[in-house]
């Protein structure tokens, strides 16, 4: 199992979606399947860094991932701002180019490319996203 | 990742290699408006070495798209987009808003 910490900043993206990369390709996937996955990490750690961790600079960000059977679990523990995904407007994809929001586009590919994203928040030892993919 | 830019007589080619991600894209953002601020409204995206952009790399291009097309000045266009990220483009409802295609003498040649 990959448990690893990283500093919560963009530049250690391409090391998070390296070890996301790793796991599902031990674990089989197929190579679709491999950059739907580096894409909904690299989605969600974003999002954690630039809106759970806004501004803050010395944080962390925790993230496991590992095979359970024919499912990849991605987890992220951040303890920046809770997140709500219910206050995340669904982007309108079929609105005309001066219309386009790219707003709650990270959130809308995660769970596009994932089976299953899940949010919880708790006082004590803060926010956890769970991400799972099933081999297809 | 890596920028190039050309300059052709009706167009610019933006030739952009690597992945373009939350680290990067502010500097792909800055490239293609370095060309917005230069006068240049009709630009290609080369992204034929592109192995890799998220939702970041897509802001900038919707960004660029809307200022290119504003007045009627010009048009962004995509050539030769990698499978994994024409996909991504899609679900991302985003191929409707850019016009693609497989080779960039023939990008260069539609303005």
């Amino acid at each position: 199992m990959a448990h690893s910490t990283f500093p919560a900043r963009f530049e250690f993206l391409d090391e998070i979606r390296s070890l996301v990369a790793q796991v599902a390709r031990e674990g089989g996937f197929s190579e679709k399947d491999i950059y739907s996955l580096q894409l909904a990490a690299d989605e969600a750690a974003s999002n954690i860094i630039e809106h759970a961790y806004a501004g803050i600079s010395d944080a962390t960000l925790e993230i496991t991932c590992n095979m359970q059977g024919s499912e990849l679990i991605i987890t992220m523990r951040d303890t920046g701002k809770p997140f709500d995904p219910s206050k995340v407007k669904q982007p309108n994809l079929k609105a005309d180019l001066s219309e386009r929001q790219i707003g709650g586009l990270g959130l809308y590919l995660m769970r596009k490319l994932m089976d299953e994203v899940r949010y919880e928040t708790n006082a004590r030892t803060g926010n956890l996203l769970t991400m799972i993919k099933r081999r297809g | 990742m890596e920028i190039t830019t050309q300059e052709f007589k009706h167009c610019d080619l933006v030739k952009v290699k690597g992945r373009v991600d939350s680290a990067t894209a502010p500097d792909f953002s800055k490239a293609l408006e370095k060309a917005n601020n230069d006068g240049k409204f009709k630009i290609v995206v080369d992204m034929s070495e592109l192995e890799y952009m998220s939702s970041a790399g897509f802001r900038a291009l919707l960004a660029t798209q809307r200022n290119c097309k504003r007045y009627n000045r010009g048009e962004l266009v995509l050539v030769s987009v990698p499978q994994r990220i024409h996909e991504a483009l899609e679900l991302a409802g985003f191929t409707e808003l850019f016009k693609t295609f497989d080779d960039a003498i023939e990008a260069v040649g539609s303005f």
